[in-house]
């Protein structure tokens, strides 16, 4: 294992035996990033320790205590202060919950009412994710110091709301598990397609984006779109194997060997996503596991039910409005009515957000060269080069942008592999 | 030399001060305590507890009776003081100006020298 997956991998395990033995959530969030920065620095060099957890839990308290102890101080003046003001000195009690993973009493204080969405997912990528700021600002799309400034804010407001390390009281569970879904979600997706930088697969962000929601599902085996989220990713995760070809470069869903596919995943994906449909309300996670099922099902693209597949994303756009949904529903309407109804689809996109980003031009370029504009696609393959961060993603499109119109099978663009 | 500052309070004073004058006092409290502590005057502070939780204990024919304080009715109480260890009373006394309840009208804090001590050493 690399030293930054492992790194990343032990962040939030650090972080909840530090939390639990000092309190002072900001502090050793810090104290945390601080010991896996020096972590990645000395491991590559002095070698990895024989524990890396104890090594980086001590280091990381290390730096904590000192804060923690003028705090300790600060806080009993303060209390003083209050007693001897005639004022009643508020002092809660602290609560230990044994057996409870910390990873998911982090998740759910990340997902704090109190933080703004974009923090609270900024905050977990980073305390629960072990990301660093940099590489949440590009999958953000925005500058690093925004982020840095943004990740700052979420602790800010958890420690003004005086939020504790345990688990959320069960009234207000269900709300911020949405939160905590969307944001393993978007782990998942950093995982699977790495924004930036020149892998296009971070394994262990997918992964531990499954192991989180694995547990989360063992905890609440009942509800559809915990385990909707969790078959989506496996489904989508079964593809890895196929996913990239020997250079490491993208290989898309339609040219993909579908021998190599996970099948054992797809499996537990496909049975996990038809019991979770059975289990309203139905959810978007329900639905686009499903999506990814009639994929995962099928022997390759010809055979793949798109009308099926075109018929859950509208409803899917219709629960969720969302310009990403609607650009894959773009691609299933122009496998099954033709490309031109699916660019028709596009243009409203035009005005959206996605405006500046790879994908619009990505799928644009696609579904040209499927209605033989080969001039039109090689220009739009060339745009959405230019706009992604990925490099095997830029290596794909640069040669789609190069070939002819008319040869190779017909590929189906990253928005729905 | 030692003295106890002492903070007579008063709830029906201290209740008709506005949220920040309160805000103000504790940080005033907070204040003091650590600057007396940095200058290494600060022996130490107790804050006692509200006279409703007050037991008197009296053994009368060797029997210890114990009852609520009699001093519910009192319109002050014993609220908390402070040790300090200081070079002489003309310390203690701008010491003692330093503290809030010194600028609050009808409060005030009481200097008195600690006449002898026994300790943790005794």
């Amino acid at each position: 294992m690399r030293v930054e997956d492992l790194v990343r991998d032990l962040a939030p395990q650090v972080l909840g035996a530090l939390v639990r033995r000092h309190g002072q959530f900001d502090a050793c969030e810090d104290a945390v990033q601080e010991a896996l920065l020096t972590a990645s620095e000395r491991w590559p060099v002095d070698g990895v320790p024989d524990n890396p957890r104890a090594w980086l839990t001590t280091v990381a308290s290390r730096r904590v205590v000192d804060d923690v102890r003028s705090a300790t101080a600060r806080r009993r003046r303060e209390e003083t202060a209050a007693a001897l003001a005639g004022l009643a000195p508020d002092t809660p009690a602290p609560e230990r919950a044994p057996g409870v993973d910390d990873s998911l009493v982090l998740l759910f204080l990340c997902c704090h009412p109190a933080v703004t969405p974009a923090s609270q997912v900024a905050l977990t990528l980073r305390a629960v994710g072990g990301l660093t700021t940099a590489e949440i600002a590009a999958a953000f799309l925005v500058p690093d110091a925004t982020m840095g400034a943004r990740i700052s804010r979420a602790k800010q407001q958890i420690r003004a709301a005086g939020a504790r390390f345990a688990m959320p009281p069960a009234p207000e569970r269900s709300a911020r598990l949405a939160v905590v879904l969307h944001v393993l979600y978007l782990v998942f997706n950093e995982g699977y397609t790495a924004t930036s930088g020149d892998a296009l697969v971070r394994t262990d962000l997918a992964s531990e984006a499954i192991r989180l929601t694995r547990m989360l599902h063992r905890r609440l085996p009942d509800d559809g779109e915990v385990a909707g989220l969790l078959a989506l990713m496996l489904l989508t995760d079964a593809r890895r194997p196929a996913r990239t070809g020997p250079e490491g470069d993208l290989v898309p869903l339609a040219e993909q060997d579908r021998s190599r596919w996970d099948h054992d995943l797809i499996a537990e994906g496909t049975a996990l996503v038809g019991a979770a449909l059975t289990r309203p309300p139905l959810g978007p996670y329900q639905l686009q596991a499903a999506i990814a099922a009639l994929h995962d099902e099928a022997a390759d693209t010809d055979s793949t039910d798109w009308p099926q597949i075109a018929a859950l994303y509208t409803v899917l756009d219709h629960i969720a409005p969302n310009p990403v949904v609607s650009l894959n529903r773009a691609v299933a309407v122009a496998m099954t009515d033709g490309p031109e109804a699916g660019l028709c689809l596009l243009d409203e996109l035009d005005d959206g957000p996605l405006a500046t980003q790879h994908r619009l031009p990505a799928v644009r370029a696609h579904l040209l060269e499927l209605a033989g504009d080969a001039d039109a696609a090689r220009g739009y393959y060339r745009l959405a080069a230019q706009r992604t961060a990925s490099s095997p993603e830029r290596r794909y499109l640069l040669a789609r942008a190069a070939t002819p119109g008319g040869h190779g099978p017909p590929t189906t663009p990253k928005g729905t592999t | 030399m030692k003295f106890l500052l002492v903070l007579h309070n008063n709830p029906a004073v201290l209740e008709a001060l506005g949220p920040d004058e309160q805000q103000k006092l504790m940080d005033g409290h907070g204040a003091f305590i650590e600057a007396t502590q940095a200058s290494g005057e600060l022996v130490v502070t107790q804050a006692l507890g509200d006279p409703s939780q007050s037991a008197v204990v009296r053994v009368r024919n060797g029997v210890p009776v114990v009852t609520d304080g009699p001093y519910l009715e009192a319109k002050e109480f014993l609220g908390g003081y402070y040790l300090v260890d200081v070079a002489d009373r003309d310390r203690a006394l701008e010491l003692a100006a330093r503290i809030p309840d010194a600028s609050i009208d009808q409060l005030g804090v009481e200097v008195r020298p600690v006449m002898f001590e026994a300790g943790l050493e005794m």
